[in-house]
């Protein structure tokens, strides 16, 4: 009796083990180092420019998501100071509706390159833990930089001075 | 006796673990809409915040970045 409730009991402890770790099975989290997840897979809306040998920030952003709001003067001002040294900023919409996105870009414009990850399959690829995240790609496509959230001038400071490490070695 | 109710109720707390539904940092736009704080009266809520400060010494966790939207 008493060896069949310990077995039982482990039936039990198994099946819970697995049940909670369901949501553990999804892709793991891009990390520096990685190759970052092809944009062509992911049915993205919008058009991507050339990203043959440019250095990438993939930044992903909602319109509900103060931090990416203030992040945008800053990237605004990389893309015009790196755009044609090589360097491509890619925003990434993750909003359920595009008319939040539409609203936020009216008030909050962008002049770097933006599309719409409707069905969040690139976002859900990349795991991210926050918002905004970022991801700084060399020209072979691989992340050398990731950024969590947006802290003002320091992250600032630090986009740029990623930015030309990436735009020397390339 | 005694068997079948401990198969039931794990059973049941089988079935209830299948409902948990973990939010992703990118799906928490409905939670973050202005429509799911308590207080929507801006004026109110600074009003408690200033007395909530002055009891309390300590401030946040309203609505803003960090109260639970994912942002930072």
């Amino acid at each position: 009796m008493w060896f069949h409730k310990q077995r039982s009991l482990r039936v039990i402890i198994g099946c819970f083990a697995l049940l909670t770790a369901a949501p553990g099975f999804a892709a793991a989290p891009i990390k520096v180092g990685d190759t970052f997840p092809s944009f062509s897979e992911s049915k993205l809306e919008g058009s991507l420019p050339d990203l043959k040998g440019k250095v990438v920030l993939v930044d992903f952003w909602a319109s509900w998501c103060v931090p990416c709001k203030r992040s945008f003067p800053a990237l605004n001002e990389l893309h015009k100071r790196y755009g044609d040294k090589g360097l491509v900023i890619i925003g990434v919409n993750v909003d359920e509706q595009r008319a939040s996105m539409d609203k936020f870009l009216k008030a909050t414009p962008a002049s770097f390159a933006l599309v719409r990850d409707a069905e969040q399959k690139l976002v859900a690829k990349t795991e991210v833990d926050v918002m905004p995240t970022s991801f700084l790609l060399d020209a072979t496509g691989r992340v050398r930089f990731l950024h969590r959230g947006y802290q003002g001038d320091e992250t600032k400071k630090e986009y740029i001075r990623e930015i030309e490490e990436l735009l020397k070695a390339r | 006796m005694r068997t079948k109710l401990f198969w039931s109720l794990a059973g049941g707390a089988l079935l209830l673990v299948t409902g948990c539904e973990n939010v992703k940092p990118w799906q928490r736009g409905t939670l973050a809409d202005e429509s799911m704080t308590d207080e929507r009266n801006r004026a109110n809520i600074a009003l408690n915040e200033h007395v909530f400060f002055s009891r309390e010494a300590a401030t946040g966790g309203r609505g803003v970045a960090g109260g639970g939207c994912g942002c930072n």
